[in-house]
């Protein structure tokens, strides 16, 4: 009666057993996604995070360091029943603002950038002061932890343009990261020398792995410590700005739109970069960066422009001095040429009639160097006249391009923009295709026109010409960390194609202009004698930008100028004082004209 | 003398091995399951020596089992029956609280679960019944009584709230089966969880009542010929199904308790709540899978090691083996586990009385559904309900229980021969 029911029996057992067996192969050895949930429950990742390299200057003045700041992580999964009155008094929230923090955090986990079982910051930038008040209460919130890191610390609210800040890497940043370094919440410098000197600031991130039980007790290192990296501090910089020529400058500069550039022309070391208006370097830093940033970032003065690096403005009457060199180096005048100032064709400005080279650069005389250039662009290598401004200005433009104009100098700063030197190629799409002779593009003469500088180039032509003939890229950085070098590209000369035997020409003219010529009220010091430059530049219907390029001491300077004020008439007025003041004020470590010092900053610089 | 002489000869030896093997395996692993590097495995503080201290003392009842003359079980079985009975009757009245049942009695710190011990008394019983002279399994008064020796025990374990212990002994049904019952029973079973599972899965009910109709539909046209009888059998079949979707949702709402609601809603979607009531598959499964082929290696399972999976040395004592030996050790249990039952069944076939076979089917059945729904629910096959996996899971109760319910077996086994003899 029974019948193979035995066999039914035995073959329900073997079933069984084999369903086990097929379903244990599948999650045992077909599906590794359990050997990383294993891991994801097991291993706490504790992120050391490096110290940024600080910034000294020359001197070896603090500019930027760190401040410790903390950030409060929670790990949902750790997180039991606690007491959120007492959370929100410790914590210095209102119950709503913590219910709104939650909320925000279950967001996060919703849109899969935070889990529940790794660290996620809950609060963010804690201070010193917060850690003292809070450190005593976290063993009654488990689940939360306290994680150190720093923030960036200024010890002078000035350069905060040429330094740059610090923030979280953005999304799009992170997506175009190659290196593969970052991870979301990591800092990163987003502009100035942060931005660029990143790779030696950020110092190397370390991770420590530890096995953790399931209420997240930490039971000792992962594998031993065998795949813990260490965290390296960043490398130190030491900037070649001096501390108080800037911290001056910016003085001189407030409340003004414009820049100042003080270079060491033998070594091509920033001094000073001035870059106005500018921005207090704290507002970048800590808690308030997100509303900060905003509110500098709309304010109508742009102060996060670099003016400096990024203002391209047309040469002025600056320019005549390279004009000179290029018209000598070419041969087509001497310095004893004459030219009359015949200004039916060009304006001028001044009591004067017939100068030489030198007198017309002392007296920025418009008409001789209409003359230079026609010279220069015709000169008869071709019978048409089109033809031979084309090859004058082809050659012109090689001359110009050696003394940095018309492309990026490259300097150790981002964002840096390389002005134009228009070349034939330019004219001809300017021009749609239409001859172009001398009297279409005559007005290049005078540098105005088509010529675009910034004023870092104006400051390097500065430097070349106190150098005779070459210039080293003009930096910001001298050493980087234990190696005491800058960047090799910095210590190489660029000779340009000017004899120096035209360079003291120049020289020459440009003291003329300060002893005796359109900058010599403001200009001039006591026992140094500065070589200067005035220039105006034409901002119609607008009042002209006021230029002056300078050097000193005239044998062996020490320093090299350009300033920059926008809408403020007169090279000789706004821009010769300021220039004048930063010489004095570097040379002899403090100033004694109070009265240009206080006609600087009165500001009022039109009649 | 001269009888222990002859029992050693005839006791089963390929069984004791299996047993030996299975019992100091899982004592490795329950010292695995809760390794501390400062403690021996002797330590009688932790649980891999107090469990030490459970197989000593099984010896010396599979001893005494050995000793004690076979007729003694037979004999005795309705005693023994009623007084296990009575003892779990005595429990939800003067037992102790143990982690949230209150399934012990015992004086000072020494306790029993008097449920685990039910399942070979209730074995004894039910053997010595079909055995009687004049049973047969196609009297309804038989079946009635057969039902209720199996029920009684069911009820009074339930009134501890131990589901899973009283889930243990539908697994007679399967001994009753092979004594001469209808499977139709059995089929009704089967159909009865399915569409309980099914209620649960699908939304619209209607959609099962169309099914269960189209069924019962098709039979009733392919069997038209045959006798009213079958017709009527199909018909109440059907009307059962029927009845079961419609008490499935007061079930499963009134009579289940909240944290056997999840953990049966966690079995039909795992992900549904890691970190509440799916924890303890979820993590189970993570521990298990992670072992990948050839396992961690011994004391090297980190999911065991830091405690994400609850309970690893006594009911989820497979994680340990799942994690640090992997599928290579879980094809080893597995195969022991197989080898063991037919073994049992092997040895229940060669019996010469009723009584003997019936108790071996009962010892397998047993055995198969603690390895069967304890092997399921680690890897999420079945609801997460307290069984220990026989011989491994850590516990004094339940190892004394298994060796008795398999030593008496083997006892009766050493002389089927002289049962012969002397009928």
């Amino acid at each position: 009666m029974n019948e193979g029911r035995k066999e039914v029996i035995q073959v329900v057992f073997l079933l069984i057993g084999i369903i086990f067996l097929f379903k244990l192969f599948f999650i045992q050895v077909v599906d590794g996604r359990y050997k990383n949930l294993a891991d994801v429950n097991a291993i706490r990742k504790e992120v050391q995070y490096p110290v940024r390299g600080i910034i000294k200057d020359r001197n070896g003045k603090l500019i930027v360091y760190n401040n410790p700041e903390y950030d409060l992580m929670i790990v949902l999964h750790e997180v039991h029943a606690f007491d959120s009155t007492k959370f929100a008094t410790v914590f210095n929230l209102t119950p709503v603002a913590l219910r709104g923090l939650f909320k925000d955090f279950y967001k996060e986990i919703r849109n899969s950038k935070a889990n529940k079982v790794q660290p996620y910051p809950f609060i963010r930038q804690l201070s010193n002061t917060d850690l003292a008040r809070i450190q005593d209460y976290m063993d009654e919130f488990p689940g939360f932890f306290i994680q150190a890191r720093s923030t960036r610390a200024y010890a002078s609210k000035a350069a905060a343009n040429v330094l740059g800040y610090v923030s979280e890497i953005s999304k799009n940043q992170l997506d175009a990261d190659k290196t593969n370094l970052y991870r979301q919440g990591d800092y990163i410098g987003q502009s100035g020398v942060e931005k660029f000197y990143e790779e030696y600031l950020r110092g190397q991130r370390g991770v420590k792995y530890f096995w953790r039980n399931k209420d997240g007790v930490i039971k000792g290192s992962f594998d031993g410590g065998a795949s813990d990296t260490l965290s390296f501090p960043g490398q130190d910089l030491t900037s070649t700005l001096d501390l108080d020529l800037q911290e001056y400058g910016e003085y001189l500069l407030a409340g003004k739109a414009g820049s100042i550039i003080a270079i060491e022309p033998e070594t091509g070391e920033i001094l000073a970069m001035v870059s106005g208006p500018s921005y207090d370097p704290t507002l970048l830093t800590g808690k308030n960066y997100s509303t900060n940033f905003v509110s500098i970032n709309r304010d109508s003065l742009k102060p996060l422009f670099t003016r400096p690096l990024m203002a391209q403005y047309r040469p002025g009457s600056i320019f005549k001095v390279a004009q000179a060199m290029v018209a000598l180096q070419e041969g087509v005048i001497t310095p004893e040429t004459r030219f009359r100032c015949d200004r039916s064709i060009i304006n001028c400005h001044g009591p004067h009639s017939n100068e030489d080279l030198r007198g017309a650069i002392t007296n920025s005389c418009n008409p001789y160097f209409w003359n230079v250039l026609k010279k220069m662009l015709n000169q008869g290598k071709s019978d048409s006249p089109f033809e031979d401004t084309r090859i004058g200005l082809a050659e012109w433009d090689k001359h110009m391009l050696s003394f940095g104009f018309g492309k990026k100098l490259g300097i150790d700063l981002p964002n840096e923009k390389g002005g134009l030197v228009p070349s034939p190629a330019y004219y001809d799409r300017a021009y749609g295709g239409r001859p172009w002779k001398f009297s279409n593009i005559y007005s290049i003469a005078i540098g105005e026109g088509e010529n675009l500088v910034v004023p870092l180039q104006m400051a390097n032509f500065a430097a070349t010409i106190a150098n005779r003939g070459f210039y080293i890229t003009p930096h910001i950085v001298k050493e980087i960390g234990a190696s005491g070098k800058p960047l090799s590209s910095y210590i190489e000369k660029h000779f340009t194609t000017i004899d120096s035997a035209n360079f003291r020409v120049a020289v020459d003219a440009m003291e003329r202009v300060v002893t005796s010529g359109t900058g010599q009220y403001r200009a001039s010091l006591k026992d140094i004698i500065v070589c200067g430059k005035t220039g105006s530049v034409q901002n119609e219907p607008n009042p002209d930008h006021s230029v002056f390029i300078a050097f000193a001491p005239k044998v062996n300077p020490k320093i090299a100028v350009s300033v920059y004020v926008e809408f403020s008439g007169q090279g000789a007025r706004a821009a010769a004082s300021i220039a004048s003041l930063m010489i004095e004020k570097y040379l002899y470590g403090k100033t004694k004209r109070p009265q240009i010092e206080e006609y600087v900053l009165r500001g009022k610089f039109l009649n | 003398m001269r009888q222990e002489a002859i029992i050693s000869n005839k006791v089963d030896w390929v069984t004791v091995l299996l047993f030996g093997a299975m019992v100091l395996w899982g004592w490795i692993n329950i010292y695995s399951a809760t390794y501390d590097v400062n403690q021996s495995i002797f330590d009688l503080s932790i649980n891999s020596g107090r469990q030490m201290m459970f197989i000593i003392t099984s010896s010396v009842l599979i001893l005494a089992i050995l000793i004690i003359d076979m007729r003694f079980y037979e004999a005795f079985a309705y005693i023994i029956f009623g007084v296990v009975l009575f003892l779990l009757l005595l429990v939800p009245f003067i037992g102790k609280e143990v982690g949230g049942n209150r399934a012990w009695l015992g004086v000072g710190s020494f306790g029993v679960q008097p449920s685990e011990f039910a399942k070979f008394a209730t074995a004894l019983a039910v053997a010595k019944f079909i055995g009687s002279v004049g049973f047969k399994m196609d009297n309804l008064r038989n079946q009635i009584i057969l039902f209720a020796i199996i029920a009684t025990p069911i009820l009074l374990i339930l009134l501890q709230k131990d589901y899973g212990t009283a889930m243990v002994f539908l697994v007679f049904v399967l001994v009753f089966y092979r004594e001469g019952m209808s499977p139709f029973l059995l089929l009704v079973g089967l159909g009865v969880s399915i569409i309980f599972i099914l209620t649960l899965l699908v939304e619209n009910n209607w959609i099962l009542y169309g099914i269960i109709a189209l069924i019962w539909g098709g039979l009733i046209f392919f069997n038209r010929r045959k006798k009213l009888k079958r017709l009527a059998v199909i018909t109440a079949g059907a009307i059962m199904l029927a009845g079961t979707i419609v008490f499935v949702d007061i079930i499963f709402n009134n009579l289940l308790e909240p944290h056997h609601q999840k953990r049966i809603m966690v079995l039909l979607n795992p992900e549904l709540d890691q970190l509440g009531a799916g924890y303890h598959v979820y993590q189970s499964k993570v521990a298990i899978g992670s072992g990948g082929f050839i396992g961690k290696g011994f004391l090297e399972g980190t999911q065991t090691k830091l405690k994400f999976v609850p309970e690893q040395y006594t009911d989820f004592i497979f994680c340990t083996i799942g994690e640090e030996q992997g599928w290579i050790g879980s094809i080893l249990i597995i195969a022991l586990f197989m080898t063991l039952l037919l073994r049992v069944v092997f040895i229940a076939e060669r019996q010469k009385n009723r009584f003997a076979r019936v108790y071996g089917y009962s010892v397998a059945c047993i055995f198969f559904f603690h390895f069967a729904t304890n092997i399921a629910m680690t890897i999420g096959l079945f609801p997460v309900i307290g069984i220990p996996l026989p011989f491994f899971s850590y516990g004094g109760s339940s190892l004394w229980s298994f060796t008795i319910l398999l030593f008496i077996l083997l006892k009766l086994d050493a002389h089927r021969m002289q049962v012969l003899q002397r009928i």
